[in-house]
């Protein structure tokens, strides 16, 4: 996948940068999740503004947060926001500060496969915590049973189908387990890839979906729009109001409305405020060097900024991602002043 | 007269011993350097692969290969669910691959006629060439649903009262794993040893035919024994791409770190969770860690190549007795 992208990197390089080369290009790099909005939004970008080019590879939150960091790109990107350790090597490595930038809004939803029920379930986070440790075993267990009084559950062992890989779509389901379950924070924690206490691993939202229609009784998770695209079916999630939410573009955006942002935008939206906010959102940043040395290239990265947070916001919903609330526009074209 | 043309010949020998001595030095030159070159570039590699992977050698030392955590988030990691993932997935490959594959190059070689051994032959080699994702997706989408609906419930039925071969199974296995790379490393066996096995010397056969064997007898007390060596070739050739495979693996294996005893739990393999959680690892202890896993996964491969070749050197004596 990486070297594809690489490759398609380097083969877009070839063929449309060397006709004009008096153009300006920008090279970014890193998360995965928000990469088709990317790549359409720089070449909309692109239309409108000929002379500017910006590269993106998917290479991953991880190596997006290393290569900006070691300066090799222009731009990083992230699933998740980066940690202060992460930020203090990047101010001794560069000298000032990395920006964060939320771009657009993803959610992360419960597939299962459960022979006989065809309608949507309900989950309450402890039943998920319970489902994903390894002590809610059965599909009968009172946790699930007791939000689906309508459902006659089976009483067979529940599988668990987690990613394989280090994952954006991983880390936010944990952060959510995290906030919701002192037991998993205590024994697993948050992290693109964690020490699973059950289950099998599958490589990608593919790995994991191809998992849990193949086999009976299995539970797992999947970004909201793998699981749209696909048709698939997935449970609704009890928010922090008590209402059980399904996953929506509305209710993720809502979900973002329900956090006070802070001045650096580095914010956990996971069971959030908010009565139909849907409890397992996120937003995906940019990572921005607050000081670029090259003038044409911080101005283009500006402009783009601001063309993002406006007629970009446009473009998500037809690739059914999630668009940022109108307070976070706000306060991101704020931001991009301390650009210098 | 007489002394011209000795002067002229004596002078051609000269300048063709200079030529041919130049030539053979450069010819020299250049295959050392070939041959510098590989060893060079090994050693960069063990070299690379101990410096980037410093801080964890530090922090775990030995114990790094007998612990059997892997906790990204409390920065605990230990290598040996992997390396057993590893040596388990092969050793079930090699145990399926090595008797059909060196049965097909037998067949392939002695039994069949020429324009059909030519015709699999070419077949087998196209197998070779074929990417291992797509062993990956073969394994996923036929394999697992064959061995899910067929193979697995007959091997409990069998053998279920082994604690190899007990407890659930969820299609994605040690087991699958070891039977796709299976799969993926026949192709190498039979097509190295049926060369081996055609380069065998026809007097050979000749003679063990003359003192009255039959057909199998010449092939299997005869060929077989003399094209031994290549055959082992073979299969060590078959064995390092089993320790190595990737994609395939991560696909069908189950990513799943832990010891367990049933082939048909799910497992992982060195390879498989490098590849799976490198780009994404963040934290410089994560990545030397993954980076010792590569070192781990070089030094297994030289000692199971080494013991193989020890079994394979004793067992060999053994028969030339």
């Amino acid at each position: 996948m990486m070297r594809r992208n690489c490759l398609a990197a380097f083969a877009a390089v070839c063929f449309l940068g060397l006709p004009s080369f008096a153009q300006m290009s920008i090279t970014g790099a890193g998360a995965t999740f928000p990469y088709p909005m990317y790549s359409k939004w720089f070449d909309e970008y692109h239309k409108i503004h000929p002379d500017i080019q910006i590269n993106y590879q998917s290479i991953g939150s991880g190596g997006g947060i290393r290569q900006v960091t070691e300066g090799t790109v222009d731009f990083g990107a992230t699933d998740g926001p980066m940690t202060d350790e992460q930020l203090k090597a990047f101010r001794e490595k560069r000298g000032g500060d990395v920006l964060h930038f939320p771009t657009v809004l993803g959610a992360v939803v419960p597939i299962y496969n459960v022979p006989g029920i065809a309608t949507d379930l309900n989950f309450t986070p402890e039943a998920l915590a319970g489902i994903f440790l390894g002590k809610v075993t059965k599909w009968n267990d009172p946790a699930i049973a007791k939000a689906n009084p309508k459902i006659k559950l089976p009483g067979n062992d529940i599988l668990v189908v987690h990613r394989s890989e280090g994952s954006g779509t991983t880390y936010v389901w944990v952060d959510f387990l995290s906030k919701v379950s002192p037991d998993w924070k205590s024994q697993v924690g948050t992290n693109t890839s964690v020490n699973w206490p059950v289950g099998i691993g599958g490589k990608g939202n593919e790995g994991v979906s191809g998992q849990v229609k193949q086999t009976a009784n299995s539970i797992g998770y999947v970004e909201l729009i793998y699981a749209s695209h696909n048709k698939m079916a997935y449970g609704r999630v009890r928010n922090s109001s008590g209402n059980f939410v399904k996953a929506e573009l509305a209710s993720v955006t809502a979900a973002a409305a329900g956090v006070t942002m802070p001045d650096d935008f580095r914010v956990s939206i996971t069971n959030p405020a908010g009565k139909n906010a849907y409890p397992i959102s996120s937003f995906t940043w940019l990572l921005v060097p607050e000081q670029m040395q090259d003038s044409g290239k911080r101005e283009a990265m500006k402009g783009f900024l601001k063309w993002m947070l406006g007629p970009g916001q446009k473009l998500t919903e037809a690739l059914e991602y999630a668009p940022l609330p109108k307070a976070v526009v706000g306060q991101e074209e704020k931001a991009i002043a301390k650009l210098h | 007269m007489s002394a011209a043309p000795s002067a002229v010949a004596s002078f051609d020998i000269r300048a063709f011993a200079r030529r041919v001595r130049a030539g053979d030095q450069i010819a020299y030159l250049l295959t050392l350097i070939c041959a510098a070159s590989i060893f060079l570039v090994t050693c960069l590699l063990v070299y690379e692969l101990w410096i980037s992977s410093g801080l964890a050698r530090h922090k775990f030392g030995w114990s790094f290969i007998i612990t059997q955590t892997w906790d990204p988030v409390k920065e605990d990691f230990g290598a040996l669910p992997f390396m057993f993932g590893t040596v388990v997935t092969s050793i079930v490959a090699l145990l399926i691959s090595v008797p059909v594959g060196i049965g097909a190059a037998i067949f392939l070689s002695e039994m069949a006629l020429p324009r059909i051994s030519d015709t699999l032959t070419f077949l087998i080699e196209l197998l070779a060439a074929v990417p291992s994702v797509i062993y990956g997706l073969l394994g996923i989408f036929l394999l697992v649903p064959v061995l899910e609906s067929g193979i697995v419930p007959a091997l409990k039925g069998v053998l279920g009262f082994l604690p190899l071969f007990s407890g659930p199974f969820y299609g994605v296995s040690l087991f699958s794993a070891g039977v796709v790379l299976s799969l993926m490393i026949v192709p190498f066996i039979i097509s190295v040893s049926r060369e081996v096995l055609l380069s065998v010397p026809v007097e050979q056969r000749e003679a063990a035919l003359s003192l009255g064997s039959t057909r199998w007898e010449t092939t299997w007390k005869v060929v077989v024994p003399y094209a031994r060596r290549g055959i082992y070739g073979s299969i060590f050739l078959a064995l390092a791409r089993a320790l190595g495979e990737t994609m395939a693996v991560t696909m069908v294996i189950g990513n799943t770190p832990k010891l367990q005893s049933s082939l048909l739990a799910p497992g992982d393999s060195i390879a498989s969770v490098i590849a799976n959680q490198f780009t994404e690892a963040t934290s410089d202890l994560y990545i030397h860690a993954l980076i010792e896993l590569g070192l781990v996964l070089f030094a297994l491969t030289i000692i199971i190549n080494g013991l193989a070749r020890l079994l394979i050197l004793t067992t060999g004596a053994r028969i030339e007795k």
